[in-house]
């Protein structure tokens, strides 16, 4: 039997292919993803669920060293615009952690991997962004 | 301005670990000193707002005021981020605005010790027991380090280096040259919780905490407080000349929260707030950056001051990499910013560091600072940012007379 994936967050759909959702305010256009109670932008009321664009470039990045004793480090954090202007945090990941290997503008896609596995062997599978060209 | 409000009197206690003190007597050093200066005593107050953060909920105004005198007035506990202190400033005078008082102490107040990375979320990875979405965003597990950081140094390397990203010329060297500086300034301040010079090779070569912020270009966590004495232009007319003379004008009390940009759910927006309340409040004081002799800004890390050049109108729009690398900032340039060394260097106690940029401008204006008195300061800006976010601006002009 195949085993069981989860999305690390409910905003990463699995299938048919990997990518983001947000819930795009019915009025304004406002993207979100968290469970909203009404638009930060104009305080309408209803959503539409609508996938963002699994292509991208790096807006802006840090390299972490120092975090909480249970995150690996060093890391890159990204700040990704998405080729439909949704902003998007996420690891760069298949790149060095090391700023001349990093280039801001840099194109980026969209790409998944397990992060771990629960008591009942269910795969947890994260998100990050990955230099298009790779 | 016939409603003016003005400073009467400022302290503050060093900035460092103080072992063997606690947050009451930090506050009582900082409230009796402004009382002091300010030639009055508690018993002429109308209104406390006391700003502390990681003790919000310990009534800390009620023990201060069980400590130098219980005379029953209103007592504001106020909590906002790193902008903690500039809001119970602005409680201050918004008191004394509304005509409900005409002298109030505004202060803050922190005991951080060794706290470390602030930023973190305390949860840890789950594993052992089976995967259920939870939270706002239907999580799993921690989503810090997988889904990149949260953690403040992150989080402002990120504006900065977004900050590259849109203005060619701005990099690692100009992070670094700003950490130079404040701690270059602080070596003349000796309430700085740093004194101490490095060279801009010393600032990159320190460890890296997120880049481009290495350890000499992050704030350090620390305990402190500072105090001031607001009081109404009418009660101030009142009072003898040598008071008088000392006063300090505020000509614009600012407070901006962030309005929804793209993006800002994903990485704060600390721009345009702090657009937002510069603008209004050099609308307000009828002054432009072009007239400040200095200014202290919140640098909580390296990068952040470098984008506040731009947020705050010091320099030409793209242009603060060129500010930095003209030596413009530094003390003896065309617009000092933060001549006590900043948060990098002289310290941030959360919820004194509002109020502590306020007691600088003011002994400036004053020509009190000693030996890094900005000569002749006459107008001056302080700045802080709490992330989440609330910025305050504060405009502060030396007495015309």
């Amino acid at each position: 039997m195949a085993t069981e994936r989860i999305p690390l967050v409910a905003y990463l759909v699995l299938e048919p292919e990997p990518h983001l959702v947000t819930q795009q305010c019915d009025r304004c256009g406002a993207r979100f993803f968290d469970r909203r109670n009404a638009c930060g932008s104009c305080g309408a009321r209803s959503f539409t669920p609508v996938p963002v664009a699994v292509t991208g470039h790096l807006r802006a990045f840090s390299i972490v060293h120092r975090a909480a004793p249970s995150v690996t480090v060093p890391f890159v954090s990204a700040i990704v615009e998405a080729g439909d202007g949704t902003t998007v945090r996420a690891n760069l990941v298949e790149v060095p952690p090391d700023p001349a290997e990093i280039q801001l503008g840099m194109a980026v896609r969209l790409v998944t991997y397990p992060a771990g596995t629960d008591s009942e062997g269910t795969e947890c599978i994260a998100f990050g962004f990955a230099p298009a060209n790779t | 301005m016939s409603d003016s409000v003005w400073i009467l009197g400022t302290s503050m206690t060093r900035f460092t670990r103080h072992k063997g003190r606690d947050l009451v007597d930090l506050a009582a050093e900082a409230a009796l000193g402004a009382l002091d200066d300010g030639g009055v005593t508690v018993h002429d107050l109308d209104v406390l707002a006391c700003g502390t953060l990681f003790s919000a909920n310990a009534s800390v105004g009620q023990q201060l005021l069980g400590q130098i005198g219980q005379t029953g007035i209103s007592i504001y506990n106020v909590a906002n981020a790193c902008a903690t202190g500039a809001t119970a400033v602005r409680v201050a005078l918004m008191a004394i605005r509304s005509g409900e008082a005409s002298m109030a102490l505004a202060l803050g107040v922190e005991k951080m010790g060794k706290m470390g990375l602030l930023g973190s979320p305390p949860r840890a990875p789950k594993g052992a027991t089976p995967y259920e979405p939870s939270g706002r965003f239907g999580s799993v597990r921690s989503v810090d380090g997988l889904l990149g950081t949260k953690t403040m140094p992150g989080v402002f390397g990120q504006a900065g280096m977004r900050y590259a990203h849109d203005n060619p010329g701005v990099g690692f060297d100009q992070f670094a040259r700003i950490a130079h500086k404040n701690h270059l300034h602080s070596t003349l301040n000796p309430l700085a919780q740093y004194r101490k010079e490095f060279s801009l090779e010393e600032v990159k070569a320190s460890p890296m905490v997120a880049y481009p912020n290495t350890l000499l270009m992050c704030c350090p966590t620390g305990d402190g407080a500072a105090a001031a004495v607001l009081v109404s232009e009418e009660r101030l007319r009142s009072l003898p000349a040598e008071q008088r003379r000392r006063a300090v004008k505020i000509s614009a009390s600012v407070l901006t929260s962030d309005p929804y940009v793209e993006g800002g759910q994903v990485q704060p927006d600390v721009n345009t707030l702090t657009r937002n309340a510069a603008d209004t409040a050099y609308e307000q004081a009828g002054v432009g950056p072009e007239d400040l002799d200095l200014v202290e800004l919140h640098d909580c890390f390296a990068s952040a001051e470098l984008i506040h050049y731009d947020n705050l109108r010091l320099c030409e729009p793209g242009g603060a990499g060129d500010f930095i690398d003209s030596g413009a900032p530094y003390r003896d340039g065309a617009t000092p910013v933060n001549v006590s060394g900043g948060l990098i260097s002289k310290g941030h106690p959360i919820g004194a560091t509002g109020v502590a940029n306020i007691y600088e401008i003011a002994t400036h204006l004053r020509g009190e600072a000693g030996d890094r008195q900005i000569p002749d300061a006459r107008v001056g800006l302080a700045h802080v940012i709490g992330l989440g976010s609330s910025c305050g601006v504060h405009i502060l002009e030396r007495a015309a007379a």
